[in-house]
């Protein structure tokens, strides 16, 4: 027998435990990959979406809030082969090829794995849900997932509010922030959108173990390394809910836009566009439908109008600015009188209505005469023959009164307006001089002006402030939102003149429609042309005329003259707002039920209204008419309105 | 001599009591950990492994007890009858066998199911032992040489006809026997080497390959007594392995097509594969591997417990030990297993009978069989090939059949040692 024998199985032993260890020694000690695959295949980490921020009115009222829904999710790897589907949709109380439908539908997505989660049935309420919870307990491949959707208690206020949608892929390679994850809800419009870093909170991150079969099997550390997630800011607005919804009932049927600002702080009370829809049809389950129905709509209720809708002129509102301009830089003083015989009549004719002459400063906004304003602003701009300086200046003295530029106001997509500047009359006039009474329209408040009603209520709080004004607000006042304070550069004086002025247009004048009994009110109508059909009805007014709390400006589209629905829905809502009732219940109601909508182009009507064509003459006359509309006077085409045409005359 | 016997238990040897029993209360310890969930009480509870392995460690204790009662002389007589006996049950079990993972290899009686190819092995281990320690057999012999082989492979190859191929691999083990016992070493460097050598060439880079050949030839050369010939043979040795490692590794490369490699890789678990045999080693890889140095700590793993390593209270029980433990306590386990295979083979060599030197060096084969295929399965090196390791891996069959095996050895041991004073 050989030596060797006895030591063979020995050496052999030895020699594969040599190697086993160094192998281990390799896998364990040496190749860290292998802590990583474990952590990956046991350890996930699932994120937390915290609770959006709520938006409070200025009396604490809730109007956005979030509500639970339910998301019923699966992973399609984890239902046994011979999975009884009609069974399941039986007692799921769902149609009996659903289950087939829907799998056909996510076999179809983009990213489809049946490996991971897939949205069986999505947004159930609680009440569904309740329903479905007995079926969901045989089927534990199923599991339901709390998410949070919008709720407005209210179902005003869609507008301001805006609405959330799934984040695109745009928007995830702008984050520069990395907070989003694909599937994330993201502010699309309204406050939604401008105040998204305060409402959406902080992500919480909980990390967990699940076992091979996806279920989970505790917390990782005990949650040591976890995140919470931080509800988002609750945002108290300085909008008043009520008279919001208000508002809305009012505008129901019309065209247009109310915006009410407490002058004293810059604070918006409402803001209407009108068409609105219910903010709470563009969450759940059909907001795609909704959604569709809405952007098809010729009557474009997602339009926000207030500070989008700049394309009508102030019209005669407009006189206001022209007057103090006129006698802030001296051209008037307020017992400076013109004559008015059917007009002004210089270079070219501006008709306006009888009334008594001569006009006065205080007569002048009363009576809204033209030939008067036609006369101040020739003052300013062609003295001295310096047309370009004097332009220039006015302009200034304009813009100064937050019209031709952004005011600020925190709501995404403002618009600026259009106040000619005077090299656009130098490149439309084509080096040809150009003077005031070129450009008169200007003086009326017509022409090339473009106006929003979020400018023009924010000019009123400027008459109600007798002279300055705050940065248009819905969110409050906070040290992360500051507020300024605007100088329009007018004395104090010369708006106590034109407030004055502007009460009597409420006693005595082209708004007395609007007398609120018990309530010192002053006001302007206005019409702003339309060359698609009627005229636009437009109303600035405040209340008290001590101490403003509220000033207001309502625009209706295609309503005629500013006091047949805008003079009266304003001064609704200023009722209302200060009284928080109505002592005029026969015009609530008529402004209520009557509807414009016959006369917008494209609208067709599936319910023919209530007012019927016949009963047109039932509708209130004012007492005295706003303007003389100027196309009655200049027969030219009013598309081509402008100072060439009016020129050419 | 033969007067009465002294108690047994005196004479037992303590060292591989001690390093049996640390085994089996690491296996327990380790099932429990591999299936622990916060949820499922303590070890003792008979829905979960670990407490059903206290069932299957206290009758293991049992049939230890009962077998060390026995008098030792009597196992010799018992080799053919058991053997005999062995061989029937295993044609039955091809025919009334409970399959169980594509395997025809269990038979149930009343609650419990017995794996008959783990008794098997102590069955063929008595009869070589029996017929090699017989009168005038010498393995020089060519006849010899059948027989021991007809013996070893009858067994075998009714365990293959079971479908339960991992076990019956089992018995190339006793070639370790045979060599020990006189059959020229040219048939495991040629059987064992050359497969081992072909294998490792595939799976292992070859600079582990060289040095694992160096340190066999070092040891090899250390044990010799005539150290000067020993080198000789050693430098030729290892010139033929470079030769066979290299060569396999050119004819693997340069020979075989693409799709003929990819299918031996696939089988000895080299490629990924998730859905097949592949899904096993890896996972079982990152688990023993995300160990580390220290381990994660008892209870802690999270690989084995949330089940994403397969098997993992039994032929991938390893993996929780490698994961909780770490690299230090892998290599315990390792050395443990290697101080009791040594103790086995010193007792087998203090046997003052053939019978018990062979028996020795059989239940020490066998032993390192067993833990060589299985870590070497678990560590990815060696083709998923499903055998349980002794005394750790969860299973009555295995755990009865290894205590059997220790038992009879044991035995054996303390008889002839009380018998010698
Ligand atoms: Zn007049």
């Amino acid at each position: 027998m050989n030596s060797y024998n006895r030591v063979v199985l020995m050496v052999f032993i030895i020699t594969v435990f040599t190697v086993f260890v160094g192998r281990l020694f390799y896998i364990q000690v040496i190749d860290s990959s292998y802590i990583e695959a474990a952590r990956n295949n046991a350890i996930k980490k699932l994120i937390i979406r915290p609770a959006r921020g709520s938006l409070i009115d200025r009396k604490g009222k809730l109007m956005v809030i979030n509500r639970p829904f339910f998301d019923i999710k699966f992973v399609p790897k984890n239902l046994p082969l011979e999975f009884d589907s009609l069974t399941f949709c039986r007692l799921m109380d769902l149609e009996p090829d659903y289950f087939t439908k829907r799998m056909a539908e996510l076999r179809k997505q983009v990213g489809y794995s049946a490996y991971r989660p897939q949205i069986f049935i999505s947004q159930l309420s609680v009440e569904e849900y309740a329903k479905v919870q007995e079926g969901l307990y045989h089927f534990p491949q199923f599991y339901a997932e709390k998410t949070y959707t919008r709720n407005y208690p209210y179902g005003s206020g869609g507008q301001i509010f805006g609405y959330l949608g799934e984040i695109n892929q745009d928007q995830l390679d702008k984050d520069a922030s990395q907070y989003y994850n694909p599937g994330d809800y993201v502010g699309i419009t309204g406050i939604e959108k401008e105040y998204e870093e305060r409402l959406r909170g902080v992500k919480g991150i909980s990390y967990q173990y699940f076992d091979v079969k996806g279920r989970p099997q505790g917390r990782y550390k005990d949650g040591a390394e976890d995140v919470a997630a931080k509800a988002g800011e609750n945002l108290q607005t300085s909008l008043d809910i009520e008279l919001q919804t208000y508002a809305e009932k009012l505008m129901t049927n019309k065209i247009g836009s109310v915006v009410a600002i407490d002058p004293s702080t810059g604070e918006v009370l409402c803001f209407v566009s009108a068409p609105t829809f219910d903010p709470n049809k563009l969450v759940g389950r059909n907001r795609g439908k909704t959604f569709a129905a809405l952007a098809k709509d010729p009557l474009k209720p997602l339009f926000n109008r207030p500070i989008k809708g700049a394309s009508y002129p102030p019209g005669s509102t407009f006189k206001a600015i022209n007057g103090l301009i006129g006698l802030q830089q001296g051209v008037i003083d307020v017992h400076t009188t013109f004559g008015c015989y059917g007009g002004y009549n210089g270079a070219i004719h501006v008709g306006c209505h009888a009334h008594r002459s001569p006009v006065d400063f205080e007569f002048s906004i009363q009576t809204s005469c033209n030939a008067y304003y036609c006369n101040v602003f020739l003052r300013l701009i062609d003295r001295n023959n310096q047309v370009d300086r004097n332009y220039k200046d006015w302009y200034a003295a304009v813009q100064r009164f937050g019209i031709g530029k952004k005011t600020g106001i925190d709501l995404p997509g403002e618009v600026k307006g259009n106040l000619p500047t005077a090299e656009f009359y130098d490149k439309v006039n084509k080096g040809w001089r150009w003077r005031g009474a070129t450009i008169l329209s200007l003086a009326i408040g017509q022409g090339e002006l473009g106006v929003s009603p979020i400018q023009m209520a924010n000019y009123a709080c400027a008459i109600a402030n007798r002279g300055y004004y705050f940065t248009p607000h819905i969110i409050r006042k906070s040290p992360k939102n500051k507020v300024e304070k605007h100088q329009t550069g007018i004395q104090q004086e010369y708006f106590n003149y034109l407030v004055d002025a502007m009460e009597k247009v409420i006693e005595g004048g082209t708004g007395t429609i609007a007398k609120i009994p018990g309530v010192s009110m002053c006001g302007k109508t206005g019409t702003a042309e339309n060359p698609h059909g009627e005229d636009h009805s437009i109303f600035i007014a405040f209340a008290p005329k001590d101490n403003p709390k509220i000033a207001i400006a309502t625009y209706v589209e295609n309503a005629g003259f500013g006091a047949t629905w805008a003079a009266p829905i304003s001064s609704l809502l200023i009722e209302k707002y200060l009284h928080d009732s109505i002592s005029r219940p026969a015009l609530e109601k008529r402004m209520l039920e009557g509807s414009l909508l016959h006369k917008y182009p494209g609208y067709i009507n599936p319910n023919p209204p209530a007012t019927k064509p016949g009963e047109k003459g039932d509708q209130p006359k004012p007492t005295t008419n706003d303007t003389i509309k100027p196309q009655a006077v200049w027969p030219v085409n009013r598309k081509t309105l402008s100072s060439t045409s009016i020129a050419q005359r | 001599m033969a007067g009465k016997q002294e108690n047994p238990f005196k004479y037992i040897d303590r060292p591989t009591l001690i390093l049996m029993l640390a085994l089996v209360l690491i296996g327990w310890v380790a099932i429990h950990a591999a299936v622990y969930s916060p949820q499922m009480g303590g070890p003792f509870n008979w829905e979960h492994a670990a407490g059903r392995q206290a069932v299957w460690i206290l009758t293991s204790v049992f049939l230890f007890v009962v077998l060390f009662s026995m008098d030792y002389r009597l196992f010799e007589g018992m080799a053919s009858i058991s053997y005999i006996l062995m061989l029937g049950i295993l044609v039955a079990t091809i025919f009334l066998g409970k399959e169980v993972n594509g395997a025809k290899a269990w038979i149930q009686i009343g609650p419990v199911g017995l794996q008959p190819g783990e008794f098997a092995k102590l069955a063929t281990c008595l009869m070589v032992a029996s017929y090699l320690s017989s009168y005038d057999v010498r393995l020089e012999n060519q006849t010899t040489q059948l027989i021991s082989a007809f013996i070893i492979l009858v067994p075998a190859f009714l365990i293959i006809l079971s479908r339960d191929t991992g076990s019956a691999l089992v018995y190339a083990s006793f070639i370790f026997v045979l060599q020990r016992e006189g059959l020229s070493i040219i048939y495991l460097v040629l059987g064992l080497a050359t497969i081992a050598a072909i294998v490792l060439s595939i799976l292992i880079p070859a600079p582990y390959l060289y040095g694992s050949v160096g340190v066999f030839m070092l040891f090899y050369v250390l044990f010799s007594r005539r150290k000067k010939q020993a080198t000789i043979t050693a430098i030729t040795w290892t010139g033929a392995s470079t030769a066979i490692i290299y060569g396999v590794q050119y004819a693997f490369e340069n020979i075989l097509q693409e799709h003929q490699k990819t299918r031996i890789l696939l089988l000895l678990g080299k490629i990924e594969d998730p859905s097949g045999a592949g899904y096993n080693v890896n996972q079982s890889l990152i688990a023993i591997g995300s160990g580390g140095f220290l381990g994660k700590g008892w209870l802690n793993g999270t690989q084995t417990k949330f089940d994403y390593v397969p098997e993992q209270t039994t032929d991938f029980i390893f993996c929780t030990i490698g994961e909780e433990w770490g690299f230090v306590g892998s290599t315990v386990l390792i050395i443990l297993f290697g101080l009791l295979l040594f103790r086995i083979i010193h007792i087998g060599e203090r046997m003052p009978t053939k019978f018990g030197r062979i028996y020795a060096y059989g239940v020490a084969s066998i032993i390192f069989f067993h833990v060589l295929i299985n870590l070497g399965m678990t560590m990815g090196i060696l083709p998923v090939i499903g055998i349980p390791l002794p005394f750790i891996s969860y299973g009555g069959s295995s755990l009865w059949a290894f205590s059997i095996l220790m038992a009879i050895l044991l035995r054996m041991d303390a008889g002839m040692r009380s018998t010698m004073r």
